[in-house]
């Protein structure tokens, strides 16, 4: 950190939309080669500020310094011009173009009229190697994983000459390990001068990897801090504006008789690739068991196995004492299974509905919700209604799309509905994923009610730290297997990495 | 049910209102024009050329409409002569489709126009029902039979003249190969295709005709790949009987001769002389089939108060409502032309009988 | 009171109507370059519409297919689906009507009637099932079976008409008995072709809401349509409601047909093309934001002009050609409906503006 001008300054920023201000008069300094967090709530005004700072709004008061001159961005290509480049969230990637071809995608290299890859493949070559990022420039973006699609994302700024790299959340979507390689890969680039804001509300990372913290909320800088001079539970307060505690208060589980049992139970894919590989896992009543393991290893078709949502080829899946395997989901959600699905957009909701039409999903055709073949729209809604209040979903109102309601409230939504339906199991799949500190710990203290009602719990997370604290029993999956339990006060994050990475029989004592 | 029938048909109406609005203002303020007035001006003609007769005469074509290069063009053509001649007023309705020829016919009819030609077979159905509905209204039909006391039904006879542009392509081909293509398989393109194919066989045994179906007569994308199929196939000659859609034809045919095809390709023209249209280079000779006359004859009939209501006229080779064309000499040999001279008195003298069906 | 301002302030209101005005606006600058009195044609058009009971009648009778088609193609689209087979199922479902009516005509008309329209309904729902158990089973794009689809009824269709119920000479089927037909009020319409189909076509429209939005089945079929993951998530089978859906909306289609046979022409013409009803479909489901009442205004919107444009062909003179760029025009702008809320923003601004004030 040099204390001569700072690279980008961001003065006195305001942006208003109708009904609300996003921005209000936030001030930031970023130096040359700093990590500077931006750290604040869903909603808080992160996106909307560095949006402006990209060019994809005008601050309706306020002035922007690079390098010490101001300078009106009005457009994402002038940002680029001034060496601003930023890591979108949600990659926006041509799947079947190949590394090399993505990232000069719009500022060919020519030769004559013809694109010169040679050239292009090579100073991508380059890139990779200077910034450690070891990606093959002449991959497909469809072949490689999502932590390698980071990196060509990464390098598509550092193509355009960025000195100034924007992350937003960039974490959201990684494993652990791509986690840790991206943290590497984030000290490279400020070893080599560049400089990085980085938003995100993963404590965690922040104090793992920052130089300082600027804390936003609703629209206002509540703080700037140096990072060595906090501490996470400082950094959740001012984030949420109360105090929060991390540590989950859970009393001994009360543990009672099997609720789930999977014996066996093997699934294989259409071209033969053997998905679940004679699985077993027991789920009791009053207990809250979590999966752990490295995404693609048999998470999603676990759970889509329970739920019904795919065939297994053998094996047996039994819940309270019933065998469920291979019937319908109706069937199986009828028999007591909850299910709060990985991908919310994608599974748990339909967006276009409206909150009320969502809350009775899985309840549509039962009675009161139903009368003869005719939808009881009164019933629908008072259900709505005492939900919206129990479970502290904030919506405009029950006739308002769920589309535009944050992931939070999403995902509050859906966990009432799963809960209310009172479910002897519960399946909770990455249940947090996107959520802020806030919103994690009412979802955790959902959880552990249901367990402390005598219900069983199976929570799938890539979030090691939320397997360690909310679970009672740590199962680990392994390339479609269970291969090992652990109880989460007598193992750590190391022995738990070492067996997700299959090496379980060198590192930790496997319990059974 | 009555009430709310009555409720639902003035809000279509107050519906219909609110769009009248919408449509008459705005211009109105801007144009600042008078809303009455220049209605005529524009498809009636010129009404002071002359004043011998301020007859009304209306049209309704099918749904190729008036600048099919074919039979309603020609029978428009036909109007607008007599317009130019004696300065009757003339208008024409295209229609959109089948369901359309009842409502046009009836808005010549009830606006009490003096004689409402429906041109096509297809029309036949919408006459005979518009005609008995007005038994005070004049009508006149091309190419179908209409059993009405009101409706002179004008047919042609179109196997004949098919069968002597046959001979010519019986004469001419050199592959031997010739292609027919009809736009519907109707009673009437059926008389051009056995006419012709007839034709051709009297003329020259070995020749083989193809016969195809466009399946439209609006088509030319389909006339010009069909025409591109027969000629890839040996085909020398095409005579298309599928009005807009042989357009296609021709278009196909001019391009192979450009491109110097190894044979030289032909198409006979149908309707009127389309070597007018499309030139020499291409159209060998012409079925005509004159639209205009009987068109022109019968208005005149009208305008002259001799309308005969249900006669029937089938025009022959004899009334020289089918032939070919004078430009024919452009292409043609006299010993061709003698050979085709010499089958047409064959056929008018009733020593050949041309098959229809 | 408040309710209703608030529902013709919204933007479903004022964007079509706008959108409305614009493509008139439009329409009038084509006719102007083209030398034509805008301000004529478009009172020619509202004349030609509501003029006389005759004509009001028939566009009530242009209007209904469209109603049905247009539901068709929106009851597909709200389950997810793109139905762009609507012509065939309204070529299956004319078919099938037609047969039954020439095959029992010994029946009584209470007996008859209902029938032939229930074998309607059914065939078209049936043919449309076709592509919907291929979706479920099969996985095939239901765009590339519906298409294709449209080919096979068309040629399937005149197989039957043309085999079995062909009038000799003529290119259509025979006439069905006074017994099978269900034309009313006809004489307050000046024997205009209206027909109780108009009346089922408005049913139907109400099926379709209280069905989508007031059942079971109804909020299965939209939770598929706008998430099948999620649907299948929650527990419902997802290819049943896609075959459903298809049924249902093959039975609007197919009802189409059965009316404009027992309706409106009596007898099945032997189609050379393909119809269009359902192509027009298309265009009154997305006019009318595939919602049923939004469907029925469009496809009035959309009768209208069809049946009013030949009032500007007959009173102002304005060339079919030119009508069609200005039907085209008006449906532009209701389709791109961005253009029309670009026009808007300055108006939309103060409005907003004031109400933060």
């Amino acid at each position: 950190m040099s204390a001569s001008t700072p690279v980008v300054e961001l003065k006195q920023i305001t942006k208003r939309f109708p009904g609300i201000v996003a921005n209000d008069s936030i001030s930031l300094t970023l130096h040359k080669g700093e990590i500077h967090a931006l750290l604040g709530e869903n909603g808080a005004g992160k996106s909307t500020l560095m949006n402006i700072l990209f060019g994809l709004y005008q601050p309706d008061e306020g002035s922007i310094e690079i390098g010490g001159k101001p300078v009106k961005i009005d457009n994402p290509n002038k940002a680029i011009k001034l060496g601003i480049g930023m890591v979108h969230q949600h990659f926006k990637l041509v799947q079947p173009f190949t590394v090399t071809e993505n990232i000069i995608l719009g500022m060919e290299p020519k030769k004559g009229v013809n694109i010169d890859y040679k050239s292009a493949s090579a100073q991508v070559a380059k890139l990779s190697e200077q910034y450690g990022l070891r990606v093959n420039p002449d991959d497909k973006i469809q072949d490689i994983s999502v932590g390698m699609q980071q990196r060509v994302e990464i390098m598509k700024t550092l193509f355009r000459g960025a000195d100034i790299l924007i992350f937003d959340e960039p974490t959201a979507v990684l494993t652990p390990q791509e986690i840790e390689e991206l943290m590497a890969i984030m000290r490279r680039l400020v070893a080599e001068g560049k400089s990085i804001i980085l938003i995100t509300h993963k404590l965690k990372e922040i104090m793992e990897i920052s130089d300082r913290v600027t804390i936003i909320r609703r629209g206002k800088v509540i703080d700037t801090v140096d990072t060595d001079k906090t501490n996470p539970n400082e950094l959740a307060e001012k984030m949420v504006g109360r105090s929060v505690s991390f540590e989950i208060d859970k009393t001994e589980p009360n543990i009672g008789p099997a609720i789930l049992q999977l014996n066996d139970v093997k699934m294989t894919s259409k071209d033969g690739v053997a998905l679940l590989n004679g699985l077993n896992l027991e789920v009791k009543a009053g207990e809250i068991v979590g999966i752990a393991g490295v995404d693609g290893n048999g998470q999603t078709e676990l759970i889509e196995a329970i739920t019904g949502l795919r065939k297994i080829d053998s094996g047996s899946i039994k819940a309270g004492g019933k065998e469920i395997a291979n019937l319908s989901a109706r069937k199986i959600a009828e028999s007591g299974v909850g299910h709060i699905p990985e991908d919310r957009h994608k599974h748990g909701l339909v967006l276009d509905f409206s909150v009320s039409e969502n809350l009775v999903l899985k309840t549509y055709y039962q009675a009161p919700y139903s009368k003869g073949s005719f939808l009881n729209r009164n019933a629908i809604d008072e259900h709505a209604q005492e939900l919206v209040g129990k479970y502290d979903v904030r919506t405009p109102g029950i006739e308002t799309k769920v589309r535009s309601m944050s992931g939070g409230n999403q995902q509050k939504a859906i966990i009432a509905r799963e809960i209310e339906m009172n479910p002897e199991l519960l399946i909770a799949a990455q249940p947090t994923r996107g959520l802020d500190v806030g919103a994690i710990e009412s979802v955790h203290r959902q959880l552990i009610e249901q367990r402390d009602m005598g219900k069983a719990v199976l929570l799938v997370s890539f979030e090691l730290q939320e397997i360690m604290n909310v679970s009672d029993r740590i199962a680990v999956i392994f390339e479609g297997r269970i291969v090992g339990e652990v109880l989460p006060q007598n193992t750590n994050d190391q022995e738990l990495g070492l067996m997700m990475a299959g090496c379980w029989d060198q590192g930790g004592q496997p319990v059974e | 049910m009555k009430k709310t029938l009555k409720l639902s048909l003035v809000m279509l109406l107050a519906f219909t209102m609110i769009l009248a609005g919408c449509g008459n203002n705005k211009p109105a303020n801007n144009s600042g024009s008078s809303t009455e007035g220049g209605s005529t001006e524009a498809s009636s003609g010129d009404n002071t050329a002359s004043t011998k007769s301020n007859a009304k005469i209306g049209l309704v074509t099918d749904i190729g409409g008036v600048n099919d290069k074919s039979f309603n063009q020609s029978a428009w053509e036909a109007l607008e002569a007599l317009n130019s001649e004696s300065g009757i007023e003339h208008k024409y309705l295209q229609s959109g489709s089948s369901a359309d020829y009842i409502p046009n016919l009836n808005q010549f009819v009830q606006g009490g126009y003096d004689l409402t030609w429906a041109i096509g077979f297809d029309l036949g159905d919408a006459t005979k029902q518009v005609a008995d509905a007005n038994p005070n209204a004049k009508l006149a039909i091309i190419d179908s039979v209409v059993d009405a006391p009101n409706v002179q039904s004008v047919t042609f006879a179109e196997n004949e003249g098919s069968f002597l542009v046959g001979v010519v392509a019986g004469l001419t081909t050199k592959t031997n190969k010739i292609g027919f293509i009809g736009g519907a398989e109707s009673p009437v393109i059926k008389r051009f295709e056995v006419g012709f194919i007839a034709g051709v066989k009297a003329a020259n045994p070995d020749a083989t005709v193809t016969p195809t179906y466009a399946g439209a007569y609006d088509k030319p994308d389909i006339g010009k790949s069909l025409a591109s199929q027969l000629y890839d196939s040996g085909a020398d000659i095409i005579f298309p009987a599928a009005g807009q859609t042989g357009n296609g034809v021709f278009n196909e045919a001019t391009a192979r001769n450009k491109a110097g095809g190894a044979t030289k390709v032909w198409v006979i023209g149908v309707d009127k002389d389309q070597s007018l249209e499309f030139g020499d280079e291409v159209t060998l000779t012409s079925m005509m089939k004159r639209v205009d006359v009987a068109v022109k004859t019968i208005t005149q009939e009208v305008i002259d108060g001799k309308f005969e209501g249900g006669k029937i006229t089938t025009l022959t080779l004899k009334d020289d409502g089918v032939g070919l064309p004078e430009t024919s000499k452009a292409n043609l040999s006299q010993e061709v032309l003698d050979k085709v001279e010499e089958y047409k008195q064959k056929i008018i003298s009733g020593e050949i009988t041309v098959p229809a069906e | 009171m408040n309710k209703w301002r608030k529902i013709f302030l919204s933007d479903n209101i004022i964007v079509p109507l706008v959108a409305i005005l614009l493509g008139l606006l439009v329409g009038a600058a084509v006719m102007l370059i083209g030398g034509y009195n805008p301000i004529d044609a478009y009172r020619f058009l509202i004349k030609r519409v509501v003029g006389t009971p005759y004509d009001f009648g028939e566009t009530i009778r242009q209007i209904t297919p469209l109603i049905f088609t247009g539901l068709s193609v929106a009851f597909a689209f709200r389950s997810g689906l793109f139905n762009i087979g609507a012509d065939g199922q309204v070529l299956i479902g004319m078919t099938a009507s037609t047969a039954v009516a020439l095959s029992w005509s010994g029946l009584p008309s209470w007996l008859l009637v209902p029938l032939s329209v229930i074998a309607g309904g059914l065939a078209g729902g049936l043919w449309a099932s076709i592509a919907g158990y291929l979706k479920a089973k099969r996985g095939i794009n239901e765009v590339i079976t519906t298409i294709m689809l449209n080919w096979t009824a068309l040629y399937f269709s005149n197989y039957v008409i043309r085999h079995f119920y062909l009038l000799k000479g003529q290119n259509r089927s025979e006439d069905i008995g006074a017994s099978a037909t269900m034309t009313f009020l006809g004489s307050t319409f000046s024997n205009a072709r209206v027909h109780w189909g108009t009346v089922i076509a408005l049913l139907a429209a109400v099926f379709f809401f209280v069905y989508l939005w007031k059942t079971k089945q109804g909020y299965e079929m939209r939770a598929v349509g706008l998430n099948s993951k999620a649907a299948e998530y929650a527990g419902m089978n997802v290819g049943t409601n896609v075959v459903k859906a298809m049924f249902i909306s093959g039975v609007f289609a197919g009802l189409a047909g059965t009316f404009e046979v027992i309706g409106v022409f009596h007898y099945q013409s032997v189609f050379a093309a393909s119809p269009g009803y359902g192509f027009d479909g298309i265009a009154v489901a997305l006019l009318g934001m595939n919602h049923p009442f939004g469907v029925v205004l469009s496809a009035i919107l959309y009768g209208v002009l069809t049946y009013g444009s030949a009032g500007m062909s007959f009173g102002a003179g304005v060339p079919p050609e030119l009508i069609k760029i200005v039907i085209g025009s008006i449906i532009f702008f209701i389709a791109a409906q961005g253009i029309v809320r670009f026009v808007l923003k300055p108006f939309y601004l103060k409005r907003k503006k004031e109400k933060v004030m």
